[in-house]
């Protein structure tokens, strides 16, 4: 192609100063010099709300002041530089070819060669140094991963299956005052610890039962919890065995505890076997007794794991 | 001022060339690192212009938002689970045990100047992002932009999505407010689940039982460090193919699968994309200012016995939630061993398979059409139907789930039971995918047949050849835009591009300089 062929429309500048002799390279506006001057008002509005930020941040104003004057001032400028791209500079359309990213057959040829024959001749040569290195890569791939991640935390061990409920330790509150037989009314309910766990953040996770006093009639007893709940009290774990947030909801009239996550119910009156949700497990039950002194206390630890299930988590 | 000195500034000028000092230091560079030829070409690089092409420019702007706002927050926060007592200026939380992470993210909401504004620009910003990068992502998906060459990068799309989904689960649990933490205890929760090494990686993750001291720390260098400077990486990645592969475009007057029409990098693009930059910013901005967003302060300070109502993730965690909520309780109890399916099927088997489903579907649609071929061309999704109801489909159950996430706020708006929304749902979960897939299906194919629709202007294209310079051709209409006589028109099943084998085919027009011929049936 010679340049004679398509001389009215070609331009063999480059682009910047092409837009003197292309049309296509002009402003895009029909009336370029009205757009020139909207923009010139917004560019002044953006920089007003600039300085406008600038002086609320000095004063310290409001939030509402500051991100006001922040927002408008990046809108204005951003809306009159789109404006300004799209209305006073070359639109084209143009057109780029597109070049192939293949190379020829024989390139790829070439390259492929290069790989398998010398990878061949390297590894066929000297297999024994081949190995050796793996096997010196591997191992340093096992050890530099395997202590990595085991001092990453500490093995599970029992963790998930034991809490610091022991045998004669008194229920507290979370404000550390133990509960007297008479402290609560039936249909009352207050979330306890055991006694020095209340303010540790670890016994506030695994710890926290919330602790029922019900009325007899409506009370079911599970056979092998005879003596669990003394004077219509029963304690539940309040970790729920779906994912373990609290059952935080007491619904009173139903005797039920919702979890608030995902609505499990749990029937207060009967084990906590679950009555809704996806909740698969009833609330582990603390046994509980009264001390001499009419303090509650725990008889021992939950008989069985708290909380979510997990893989190492046996069934009683 | 002598005429001498107005001589000598003449020359010294004039020494320079014409292009003064901006060709001095081109000329500079140039001996040194060769710019010239490519700088010409990233000046001239056509962007071809279409309002679907600005979805990933509003998540890479958002992510540049979330950089400068985090850095301003990363100055004030203090991940540490140490317990101290709050004295700033919100008086309801006077002298309160807070962690020393959410008394720093009160502190900056209410002590630091600016702090709120950042704070909930940071959080406003992270919506936009995750947001815009979906709806990014399903343009590319309905178009068929993921197809060869580019399937490498829709693979890194996806991957920086996962990735910020959980750098969104990061960030929110930070501030250590109740609701974060509830979250966080979930997430330890679905650890657990996993069989065999659950209760392992639960406490390896969090270096200890749940709520352990360290897991803040660990979570913050991961929150400003490890995930952002991965997805650095990865935007880096995504941008420098886009740029070597070049940019789709719609099927258009003088637009082919050989070239790309548009308008210039410099100075139209870039101003055009600047603004945008600035207006993303502007839209983080007016947000955190006007739209009150994450009110730890409300909250109060994460303690594992306490916990509110309407307990909801962030919304791109939503669906997550859903299935959970609607997951019947299987839990499965066998040889002294407990499996939590209810925990473990939704929150781990269902977004695993959500997001290999999305990473394989150019495998699995390739296998399907059998199409090897190199697309530059987009698919307008009426003109594939299976694709379109099959994705829209895939969104409508995603849709499904993120309602079921709040069944409980449901129940009480629309005074109806909580089972009966619940089993709605359930049922939901299968009927709405299926019958969006097939409604759409339907209405593709009646699509199909509307004559004219997407009717265009004719213009005239501008032509840039390799040596730099311009002619201009007259397209040819779509014939589709051609009124003649109203004779639906057969949509091929694909059109077979053959690629060039070893540069010898006789065949390849002259025009085609992409290595790849048209084969018209």
């Amino acid at each position: 192609m010679s340049d004679t062929e398509h001389e009215p429309s070609r331009t063999r500048v480059p682009m910047p100063i092409a837009t003197l002799n292309d049309p296509h390279l002009g402003d895009a506006a029909k009336n370029p010099g009205r757009v020139e001057g909207i923009i010139a008002v917004v560019f002044v509005l953006g920089i007003i709300m600039m300085a406008a930020f600038g002086a609320a941040y000095w004063q310290n104003w409001n939030p509402w002041i500051l991100g006001g004057t922040l927002g408008a001032g990046l809108f204005l400028l951003g809306f009159g530089l789109t404006a300004w791209g799209k209305y006073l500079m070359p639109q084209g359309p143009f057109v780029e070819e597109r070049h192939v990213l293949a190379g020829s057959t024989a390139e790829r040829n070439a390259l492929s060669a290069a790989l398998v024959e010398r990878s061949t001749v390297v590894v066929k040569r000297r297999r024994l140094l081949g190995g050796l290195f793996a096997a010196g890569s591997g191992i340093f791939g096992i050890v530099a991963i395997f202590p990595l991640l085991r001092s990453l935390g500490p093995v599970p061990g029992t963790s998930f299956e034991k809490t610091d409920w022991r045998r004669g330790i008194r229920l507290v509150d979370s404000n550390g005052r133990p509960i007297h037989k008479d402290t609560l009314r039936a249909g009352n309910i207050v979330t306890v610890f055991p006694e020095g766990h209340q303010d540790d953040i670890q016994g506030q996770s695994m710890d926290q039962t919330v602790l029922i006093r019900v009325s007899y009639e409506a009370f079911t007893t599970i056979k092998g919890r005879e003596t669990w709940a003394p004077e219509g009290y029963v304690a539940y774990s309040k970790m729920c065995t779906h994912l373990g947030c609290p059952v935080g909801l007491y619904e009173q009239q139903l005797q039920l505890l919702v979890c608030p996550c995902h609505q499990s119910m749990f029937d207060v009156t009967n084990g906590a076997v679950p009555q809704f949700g996806p909740a698969p497990r009833p609330l582990p039950q603390l046994p509980l007794g009264i001390n001499s002194d009419g303090y509650l206390v725990a008889q021992s630890d939950y008989h069985e794991a708290v909380g979510p299930g997990f893989w190492e988590r046996t069934t009683t | 001022m002598s005429d001498a000195t107005a001589r000598t500034k003449r020359q010294a000028k004039e020494a320079l060339g014409p292009y003064g000092r901006v060709g001095q230091v081109v000329g500079e560079l140039d001996d040194r690192i060769g710019i010239a030829k490519g700088g010409r070409v990233f000046l001239d690089k056509i962007f071809p212009d279409h309002w679907s092409f600005m979805l990933g420019e509003i998540t890479l702007y958002s992510f540049i938002v979330l950089i400068a706002t985090g850095i301003f927050l990363a100055l004030y926060y203090v991940p540490s689970a140490t317990e101290v007592m709050y004295n700033g200026s919100y008086a309801p939380l006077h002298h309160q045990m807070v962690s020393e992470a959410y008394n720093t993210s009160v502190r900056i909401s209410f002590d630091v100047r600016g702090g709120l504004l950042m704070r909930q620009m940071h959080h406003w910003a992270a919506d936009i992002f995750t947001g815009s990068m979906i709806v990014h992502m399903a343009r590319i998906f309905f178009t068929g932009a993921f197809r060869k060459p580019r399937e490498l990068n829709y693979t890194i799309g996806i991957v920086m999505l996962i990735i910020s989904i959980f750098e969104g689960f990061i960030g929110y649990s930070l501030p250590d407010d109740l609701i974060s933490g509830t979250g966080l205890r979930i997430g330890y929760s679905i650890l657990e689940s996993v069989p065999l090494v659950g209760s392992y990686l639960a406490t390896f993750i969090w270096g200890g039982t749940f709520p352990s001291n360290a897991v803040l720390p660990r979570f913050y260098i991961i929150h400003v460090l490890i995930f952002p400077l991965i997805l650095f990486g990865l935007i880096g990645a995504h941008l420098t193919l886009l740029v070597r592969q070049k940019h789709t475009q719609f099927a258009g007057e003088g637009r082919t699968e050989h070239n790309v029409v548009g308008s210039p990098m410099f100075p139209t693009f870039m101003a055009k994309t600047t603004g945008f930059l600035f207006m993303v910013a502007a839209a983080s901005a007016l947000l955190g200012a006007f739209a009150q967003i994450n009110p730890i302060w409300q909250f109060g300070s994460y303690l594992p016995y306490k916990i509110s109502y309407a307990v909801q993730p962030d919304w791109y965690m939503g669906w997550t939630d859903g299935v959970l909520r609607i997951m019947p309780s299987w839990e499965l109890t066998a040889f002294g061993h407990t499996i939590p399916l209810e925990v473990f099927l939704p929150a781990v088997i269902f977004p695993g398979l959500v997001f290999n489903l999305a990473l394989l579907w150019p495998a699995i649609e390739r296998r399907y059409t059998g199409d090897n071929e190199l697309h530059n061309l987009l698919d307008r999704p009426r003109d594939r139907p299976k694709r379109t109801a099959a994705g829209a489909a895939f969104f409508a159950l995603l849709f499904t789930v993120f309602g079921a996430s709040s069944t409980d706020v449901m129940a009480n708006y629309f005074h109806l039971s909580l089972n009966f929304v619940l089993w709605a749902f359930r049922i939901l979960f299968f009927v709405v995918p299926i019958v969006v897939g097939l409604v759409t299906y339907r209405i593709c194919l009646e699509m199909q047949g509307v004559h004219g629709v997407g009717k265009r202007k004719r213009s005239v294209i501008v032509h840039l050849s390799e040596d730099g310079a311009y002619s201009t051709v007259t397209a040819d209409p779509r014939p589709d835009d051609v009124r003649t006589e109203l004779h639906p028109q057969p949509v091929p099943e694909r059109i077979d591009i053959e690629p060039l084998v070893n540069g010898k085919d006789t065949e390849t027009p002259k025009s085609s300089p992409t290595g790849v011929r048209q084969v018209t049936r």
